[in-house]
């Protein structure tokens, strides 16, 4: 019995093993004018799973976060060199169209930000100017089916016209994830989505990405060490600018093999 | 603030609960030493007063061993340890629980040293029990101070040598049945020995047990590989052709 159960798993685990990446990055680097802030970042993440971003302020996570959907442009001085790929396509082709490219890799920020709008409107709007609704009944549909992915619609459903702002803060926060999937993303990125929140607006949060992890590529940047060996199932551990480890988060959390990886996360002087 | 090492946690409370638990399992080994040592001389010597020492030390043992897990459940719950810390805390859990069985399979021989307080023991026996006590005193004293410096090698090398212990017990084993046919007066004495003979080779195991376990802490992976088993006893026959 015991030696069945055994082979069983080492099979499953081989078989599952070969899967392609969802995102790829090789030598990725950004400057802020000057001062470079990531150093040749090297990765590979799979799709539909969640992946966590660690390690202390200024340390280029959330800089390689944002390279992903090319948030980075918003910012005069920075660059980018090197290469990001989602599903093999090169992020940084002049030719691909970066609004596109934002509707399949959505992102969530740390404050909430609703549009001043309704809460319908506030779904409704990435759906219209990406054309993927012509009547209303199609919007109807969208909105209704993303906050119930965003497990919100029940608490709404009976003022979706009333303002997104009037929300409480979890659950402007999960209006966000709404509007964000509401384009049908691959990717989602998440950047300190819980560190406005309360425990419980968190749990809700963290049980909404693990329902969504099943079709959708979650990245996820948290100072939260628990909330990263929470929800995800890789971690990548990032340093002064560069990427220091990376591996199943299991084996981040127990047995890391890097020392300045176990300084970090047990709280130690690096 | 004190001065902390390069690698020592920056909240100084949880670095100070950390030695603490360690403190703790290292005063626990040294009970469980301090047992062993008792109730084996009660044994040679035939001295009720030091077997009973020894049976109340276990109590302090047992208590021990509670509050080390107290102490790690704290732990857990207040700090949410991570990797090494993880291992440390688990790891002094596991190493106490050895370390109780230890005071358990020492306070057994306490008790057979009271049976048999009255009776003659044969030189040569006694002779070969504290040879076999010897090395598992030798392993224990090992295994802790391995856990003390955290010095895996030196664990996978203690792990690896309990054979001899087996070996020992094996031999021990032959002799006693021998003596028990020559003459069936010795059959009570001679079971007695033979029970505390495979107490002492329990505590082997033990402290093999606790190797393991140091390696754990320090290497974050088990040792896969099985170790070599050297106790045949269950399987040796009765016939006195054969002994």
């Amino acid at each position: 019995m015991v030696d069945m159960s055994v082979k069983d798993l080492s099979e499953s685990a081989a078989v599952a093993e070969p899967a392609k990446p969802k995102i790829t990055a090789r030598k990725t680097c950004v400057f802020y004018g000057e001062k470079q802030a990531l150093f040749d970042v090297d990765v590979d993440i799979p799709g539909n799973g969640i992946t966590a971003f660690i390690g202390p302020s200024g340390c280029g996570k959330s800089t390689f976060l944002r390279c992903i959907n090319r948030m980075n442009d918003t910012i005069a001085i920075a660059r980018v060199t090197g290469e990001i790929k989602v599903d093999g396509v090169d992020v940084y082709d002049r030719a691909l169209d970066v609004v596109e490219l934002r509707a399949r890799v959505g992102m969530v920020f740390q404050k909430p930000n609703p549009f001043p709008k309704s809460i319908f409107d506030n779904i409704a709007y990435g759906p219209r100017i990406h054309g993927l609704v012509k009547t209303k009944a199609e919007a109807e549909e969208i909105v209704v089916k993303s906050l119930q992915r965003a497990g919100l619609f029940e608490e709404v459903k009976d003022r979706l016209a009333e303002p997104g702002t009037g929300l409480s803060g979890g659950q402007q926060q999960r209006l966000c994830i709404a509007r964000a999937i509401a384009t049908s993303p691959e990717v989602l990125l998440m950047d300190e989505p819980c560190s406005a929140l309360d425990p419980i607006a968190t749990a809700r949060i963290e049980e909404l990405m693990d329902e969504l992890r099943q079709n959708l590529t979650i990245i996820i940047v948290t100072h939260s060490m628990q909330q990263a060996a929470r929800v995800s199932q890789r971690t990548a551990f990032f340093h002064l600018g560069r990427l220091i480890e990376e591996g199943p988060t299991t084996g981040i959390f127990t047995n890391p093999k890097n020392q300045r990886t176990q300084d970090y996360i047990t709280g130690r002087y690096g | 603030m004190p001065d902390k090492g390069p690698h020592s946690h920056i909240v100084t409370s949880f670095e100070d609960e950390l030695a603490g638990l360690d403190q703790m399992v290292a005063r626990m080994g040294g009970m469980a030493e301090l047992q062993l040592a008792r109730a084996f001389d009660a044994l040679e010597r035939r001295d009720p007063d030091l077997a009973e020492a020894a049976i109340r030390t276990d109590k302090a043992i047992d208590a021990l061993e509670r509050e080390i897990e107290d102490a790690c459940i704290s732990l857990i719950a207040r700090r949410q340890p991570m990797a090494l810390d993880l291992r440390q805390i688990m790891t002094a859990m596991r190493i106490a629980s050895d370390l109780e069985r230890i005071g358990d399979l020492a306070k057994n021989i306490a008790k057979r040293a009271l049976a048999v307080s009255g009776e003659n023991h044969p030189k040569t026996l006694m002779l070969g029990l504290r040879h076999m006590v010897e090395l598992v005193q030798r392993e224990l004293k090992e295994v802790l101070d391995a856990y003390a410096s955290r010095n895996a090698a030196r664990a996978i090398e203690i792990w690896r040598r309990d054979d001899e212990i087996d070996a020992m017990y094996n031999s021990l084993f032959r002799e006693l049945l021998t003596y028990m046919m020559e003459d069936p007066r010795n059959i009570g004495l001679c079971t007695h020995l033979l029970f505390g003979a495979k107490n002492i080779e329990r505590i082997g195991d033990h402290a093999t047990n606790i190797a393991e376990t140091v390696h754990f802490l320090v290497k974050g992976v088990k040792l896969g590989e099985d170790r070599p088993k050297g106790d045949t006893t269950s399987t040796t026959r009765f016939t006195p052709d054969e002994v």
